[in-house]
């Protein structure tokens, strides 16, 4: 099978800070993929060379085969890549209504973007009764599945979710991860950037470890979760 | 009482021109976060390009009609609209990376170019300015109001709404907030932030060519270094109202506009720019954030 992303070689650099060194990974099409990793090992950064909010100083980044140079973050959002970032990137100055039409800002099929709003809302019936609020005043726990719907509105093929477990109370994050699940089995691709490496291992086709810019270990995600090192060294044990 | 009603009617058209200059302060500053100080020079040559095409392209001056009128300020608009863009393109994109410190300067140094450009290429003399053909004053009670002043007052409104519609109805409008509240995630969603950028300062100076040809025809001349008062006045109102908020610089415009007017009214009118800069002062003392503006508190 093709790889739907790869990564070869792919080098970050901010300023004097050498952020990733020689990344190289695969997502296949259909898959949860996983990265994890500690705080500053690059996850945010790689997730954010991946969707062209910066470039790479060295290496390749393809998506259905074809490289990302010069491309820009708004061009990948038609192919399909959408990016729901770090710290939930929601506009809290924008209602939930609004929030969503942004993410189907490309779309012209104003039908299908109410029934996809209306997919958003059955995942996340929260969201429903919250539609006219702005979506500063929604609790952390909801902004987050706010940013999850509206990353659906564009109708991504390959989803980037950065730390969605970001300061959420365990219940919430396991509903937010039961959903992951489901997007997924709809056919969405996901690579997905978290700390907490249990629950993303739990879910992950396949998962890669960052340390320090570099991948120092892949597997399956169940067969990480077993792994010594990786219990030792991310599960606390 | 008369005299009262006289001093708002003129208040509310000299502060209609200065919200339609803010909206323009206000909007780039929204998702640039960038004074953009040429902006009044904007306006000054939207009002100069009214006066050539009237006066030196065509002999409308000569025989001001309506429909001309209307065809004038069209041109003037789009024209200056080209020089927004332009302006953008050239001066402020290549610096939008660089501290914000550099885009000031050269916002600065844009305006002193087209201020002292403008005195080279149209001379520093001021020429006198009639795009309407004499209009009547019209009598409400005891009231006389310049015919002037109704099509200013008219035409901003009309503006003002029209803005209003796009900011908060159009796909482009919810795009443009989207931009002012982070540019990062608004191109994750597609959002083509150049494109609206763009956008923006042509939209704005399309306004602020408006603003011009209203204020050339209030007060009948034209002069390169006419957008200078204006320009900082209307800089004033956008703050009063909140800058970066665009119902706040209507409000702003008005505001100022009916202070001043009441101030030269009921006192003298060497004292009504020293009351719009106290204003300033009071404004940023009290409540920085401007009268509609938002101190930006979010939840985390």
């Amino acid at each position: 099978m093709a790889a739907l992303l790869s990564l070869e070689n792919v080098d970050v650099h901010y300023g004097a800070i050498h952020a990733l060194r020689g990344v190289s990974f695969e997502v296949n099409e259909g898959q949860i993929v996983t990265l994890i990793g500690a705080n500053g090992a690059g996850k945010t950064t790689t997730l954010r060379a991946v969707s062209c909010m910066l470039q790479p100083t060295s290496g390749t980044v393809r998506y259905q085969g074809q490289s990302l140079a010069g491309q820009k973050a708004h061009q990948l959002v038609a192919r399909g890549l959408c990016h729901a970032p770090e710290g939930r990137g929601i506009f809290p100055q924008l209602t939930v209504h609004e929030n969503l039409l942004l993410g189907a800002f490309l779309r012209r099929d104003k039908a299908g973007i109410a029934a996809d709003a209306e997919k958003g809302f059955a995942l996340f019936p929260r969201l429903k009764e919250r539609e006219k609020q702005l979506a500063g005043t929604l609790s952390g726990g909801e902004q987050q599945m706010l940013a999850i719907a509206r990353a659906l509105m564009a109708r991504p093929k390959l989803l980037l979710l950065d730390e969605p477990s970001l300061g959420l109370a365990p219940q919430v994050t396991e509903t937010i991860f039961r959903i992951i699940e489901d997007i997924n089995k709809q056919g969405v691709t996901i690579l997905l950037v978290e700390q907490n490496a249990h629950l993303a291992l739990g879910i992950a086709h396949q998962g890669y470890v960052l340390e320090t810019g570099t991948v120092v270990k892949s597997g399956p995600g169940a067969e990480l979760l077993k792994s010594p090192e990786i219990r030792e060294a991310y599960l606390g044990e | 009482m008369t005299e009262f009603l006289q001093h708002i009617i003129n208040g509310l058209s000299v502060g209609a021109i200065y919200a339609l200059i803010a909206l323009g302060y206000t909007m780039v500053y929204g998702v640039l976060k960038l004074i953009n100080f040429a902006h009044g020079d904007v306006f000054m040559v939207g009002a100069m390009m009214a006066f050539y095409t009237s006066s030196k392209w065509s002999s409308e001056a000569q025989h001001p009609t309506i429909g001309g009128a209307v065809l004038i300020a069209v041109i003037s608009m789009a024209i200056c609209g080209l020089i927004g863009f332009v302006i953008e393109r050239v001066a402020y994109r290549p610096l939008r990376s660089a501290p914000r410190i550099n885009s000031l300067i050269t916002a600065i140094g844009v305006s002193f170019f087209i201020e002292y450009g403008g005195q080279v290429v149209f001379g520093p003399t001021p020429n006198a300015f009639g795009i309407l053909p004499p209009l009547p004053p019209v009598q409400v009670g005891g009231l006389s109001i310049g015919a002037v002043d109704i099509i200013t007052m008219a035409v901003a409104l009309a503006l003002m709404f029209g803005l209003q519609r796009i900011v908060f109805h159009t796909r482009l409008g919810t795009a443009m907030r989207a931009v002012s509240h982070n540019p990062d995630v608004a191109a994750l969603m597609g959002v083509n932030v150049d494109f609206i950028i763009s956008f923006t300062f042509v939209l704005g100076s399309v306004l602020a060519a408006a603003a011009g040809i209203l204020f050339a025809s209030k007060y009948p001349s034209v002069q390169p270094l006419m957008g200078l008062m204006p320009g900082l006045k209307a800089f004033v109102a956008a703050v009063i109202g909140g800058i970066g908020n665009v119902p706040g610089a209507m409000v702003g415009g008005l505001l100022l506009g009916l202070i001043e007017q009441l101030v030269s009214g009921y006192f003298s009118s060497q004292w009504k720019d020293a009351v719009a800069f106290a204003l300033l002062i009071l404004i940023l003392l009290v409540k920085p954030s401007g009268l509609l503006g938002r101190a930006t508190a979010e939840k985390v």
